[in-house]
């Protein structure tokens, strides 16, 4: 007979107005085990961390923690059992040091009245050194890089004696290396008893820290085994209820006139002599690291950066780039990288936000709206793209992160571009959805777009692109046909 | 130290010093401890109410109804509970509800004390206003002086600043004006320490009415009508942000005294009174605007 395991979900359920998000789910975590909760977005993963958290109460079920049963937890009572959340937004404080930001969750269960900078400083030192990371102690969180702070996020989980560390995709915004040393801190975490649950899409973190696996689909758990009894394939069917199969680029005329080409563009320290050619149908991949200026060449040719030097040719004709609007008017689309930020009008309805890239096709006479043409054009996008939404109404921050990224594509299909700029267009999307984004992309194809896809994801490039170029250091270094590599020749071109 | 040229302490600093010495070049007598303690008396009342204003602002909410509360204990007791009540009790936007105490409390003292003046303030307020710290005599045998009531402010600031930087609740308050979802998540009282920030502001305000009632040994319904919008300009002006977060107790108070510079010492270089709010404006513009322009620019620097 075992002991009693940490914390067991009993019967959990949850609605939100009447969407039931979680059914009935039950599960255990045992102290120092590495738990996965797997599922796509919308599966009820989110809802069920908010539980753990106190920060959602459930309708109905048990959460028993050391074999003593809460109807609903309270963040309180949460942090006072040792459950620490690492959220995907981070729950940061933007106007507060990182020392501080490390050291709340501690000083607010210290019981300390005062506060005391050198005891702040001096805890947020000992955590960064413990998961090796150099971060000054006195920045304020706005001024720092996304990915530093995710570390801070982890620091601030790390600085009380947590006994559940849940982390809500952790890795999203790190680089590998940064990555590992991740992974490495979780092992370190579960070698010490501490119990970690895992989510994460990047299935190869999963096998690597996770010794069970528990998928949820539709707010019900239809799967809780050991990690050993999955593989890629079949935890892929097991979150989707469906089988995949990778797509690959479709052919395209190569004799065909190219509608874009690229010469000798160049800007002061950032980019330098790029130059290449897009066919209609042809899905150009841009793999690079971070900096090496991949980014800066998506915006150039938005004109979001203004060039110094080159040339870029659409159909032939010269164009120059002042400004977005420009890019948009000649028939550039970009979907840019962060699309939470950078994309969407978040409290806006998904007919807005697919409007917004061209709202002069449905003025009326005196600027007027015509709301019928908007509404009906959207919901013919919902149904092209399959997204999962009731109505066109909807407000975006309300759908899930794939569903999201469809209502980028959507705005700039309904421009009827010629080029569209995918960067990292499946970042943070579940694999469901990943899928569902390559075929589109293939669609696009199809249909004579010219398609460039920016992206981290090797094995993606490799699969959608006809061709990928390799940028190092604002520089195209090399050019590799898409079906020609495999991921770990392609990431070890990238590094050397 | 380096000037930090993005911060509006600094520019207010230097708004400061440029205004005293166009001040003095027009009338050589400004530069005196006459002058000096006339500011100081004419800033305990707007000090104390920026004080509050600016906890309420680095909370992430805001208080337009101080003024009427404090005109409201020139007669009975701090109203001061009512809006934590709507605030933090009923998630009510603060703009809305502090706008509605305001309209409600102002209207109250019209309609039950009218434009009646009660000049026959107690005789302690009256004792306590006649109290000065320090006093002097001019060569030409000018009196001045500066009230005790001074001290007020001094124990305000002092007790504030302590409040804000050296207490755990202060950080919280720090905390929640950053993002009250993050705060919540971390398991902080959200509610409990915006009942706190709105019962404060309230306690300061119902100090800055006596003291005002007071120091003009009358009790005035009409009074301090139309100060809150300076306070929240001299607030913002010192570096507080309206969406919360931000403000220190050194910018406040640098706010405070170039606003009250203005509406004390424009008729002294010959400037009509109704330029007055011109001014206001112009500077909360500059002030609000500069720091916003020096920080994109050094962000376009960095890339």
């Amino acid at each position: 007979m075992t002991e009693a395991p940490l914390v067991r979900l009993d019967a959990i359920s949850k609605s939100f107005a009447g969407v039931q998000a979680l059914s009935g789910v039950s599960f255990s975590i045992e102290a120092g085990q590495g738990v996965c909760l797997a599922g796509e977005n919308g599966s009820g993963k989110s809802t069920l961390i908010k539980i753990l958290a106190g920060v959602e109460k459930p309708d109905d079920g048990r959460v028993v923690i050391d074999g003593e049963s809460f109807s609903a937890l309270d963040p309180r009572i949460s942090v006072a059992r040792g459950i620490q959340v690492i959220y995907q937004d981070f729950a940061l404080f933007p106007n507060l040091t990182v020392a501080e930001n490390i050291a709340f969750s501690a000083e607010l269960t210290s019981g300390h009245r005062l506060v005391n900078r050198r005891r702040i400083r001096t805890l947020a030192q000992k955590v960064l050194e413990r998961i090796a990371v150099d971060i000054p102690l006195d920045t304020r969180i706005e001024a720092l890089a996304v990915a530093d702070k995710q570390l801070v996020a982890i620091a601030r989980a790390l600085a009380l004696d947590a006994r559940l560390v849940i982390m809500d995709e952790p890795t999203t915004a790190l680089t590998e290396r940064e990555v590992q040393s991740l992974l490495a801190i979780i092992r370190r975490l579960k070698a010490a008893g501490v119990a970690v649950l895992f989510v994460s899409h990047k299935l190869a973190e999963i096998f690597e820290v996770c010794e069970k696996i528990v998928v949820i689909r539709n707010g019900e758990v239809v799967s809780d085994k050991p990690a050993g009894e999955f593989d890629l394939d079949s935890l892929a069917y097991h979150m989707t209820g469906r089988h995949f199969e990778m797509t690959v680029a479709r052919p395209f005329d190569p004799q065909a006139a190219p509608v874009l080409e690229v010469r000798d563009l160049g800007r002061d320290g950032t980019l330098d002599g790029i130059g290449f050619e897009l066919r209609p149908g042809e899905v150009l991949g841009i793999a690079g690291l971070l900096g090496s200026g991949r980014t800066q060449l998506a915006k150039a040719l938005f004109g979001l950066l203004p060039v110094d030097r080159g040339e870029i040719r659409l159909d032939g004709k010269e164009i120059s780039l002042a400004g977005p609007l420009d890019a948009i008017a000649a028939g550039i689309g970009y979907v840019p990288e962060d699309r939470l930020t950078e994309g969407l009008f978040l409290s806006q309805s998904i007919a807005r936000n697919i409007a917004v890239g061209r709202l002069d096709a449905f003025s009326g006479p005196l600027g007027w709206l015509d709301r019928t043409g908007l509404g009906a054009e959207a919901r013919d996008w919902l149904k092209r793209l399959s997204v999962a939404a009731p109505n066109a109404g909807v407000r975006v921050k309300s759908l899930s992160g794939g569903n999201q990224q469809r209502v980028v594509l959507a705005r700039w299909l309904a421009g009827s571009p010629r080029i569209l700029i995918l960067n990292g267009p499946t970042v943070g999307v579940d694999i469901g959805s990943k899928a569902d984004i390559h075929a589109i992309i293939a669609d696009l194809a199809e249909r004579r777009l010219g398609v460039i896809v920016i992206s981290d994801d090797l094995p993606e490039l490799i699969g959608c692109c006809h061709r990928i170029l390799v940028m190092k250091e604002g520089r195209i270094v090399e050019e590799i046909a898409g079906g020609a590599v495999d991921a770990g020749e392609l990431a070890a071109r990238l590094a050397s | 130290m380096k000037i930090d040229w993005t911060r509006n302490e600094t520019l207010v600093f230097l708004v400061i010093v440029a205004f005293c010495l166009v001040a003095t070049a027009v009338d050589p007598a400004f530069l005196s401890l006459p002058t000096l303690f006339d500011l100081l008396r004419n800033s305990i009342v707007t000090g104390i109410f920026a004080i509050g204003v600016l906890l309420v602002l680095i909370s992430g909410g805001i208080d337009v109804s101080f003024t009427a509360i404090a005109a409201f204990s020139m007669y009975t007791t701090t109203l001061g509970l009512i809006n934590p009540v709507f605030v933090a009790g009923f998630r009510l936007p603060p703009l809305i509800v502090t706008l509605g105490t305001l309209s409600a409390f102002r209207g109250f003292l019209l309609t039950f004390v009218g434009s009646q003046l009660i000049s026959n303030v107690p005789a302690g307020m009256r004792d306590f206003s006649r109290l000065t710290m320090l006093r002097g005599t001019t060569g030409e045998g000018y009196f001045y002086s500066l009230p005790w009531a001074f001290l007020a402010l001094v124990l305000v600031v002092i007790g504030t600043w302590f409040l804000l930087n050296r207490t755990l609740l202060g950080r919280k308050i720090f905390a929640i004006g950053g993002s009250s979802e993050s705060a919540h998540r971390i398991g902080i009282g959200v509610r409990g320490v915006q009942v706190f920030v709105y019962a404060y502001v309230g306690a300061l305000s119902g100090l800055a009415g006596i003291i005002r009632a007071s120091l003009a040994r009358v009790a005035n319904p009409f009074d301090l009508v139309g100060l809150e919008l300076s306070v929240i300009a001299a607030v913002v002006l010192g570096g507080a942000r309206l969406t919360g977060g931000y403000g220190t107790i050194t910018g406040t108070l640098l706010g405070v005294a170039l606003i009250v510079l203005v509406s004390n010492s424009l008729i002294l270089l010959g400037i009509p009174s109704t330029w007055q709010s011109v001014v206001f404006g112009t500077l909360i513009l500059l002030g609000t605007g500069l720091p916003a322009y020096q920080a994109k620019r050094a962000a376009l620097r960095a890339g």
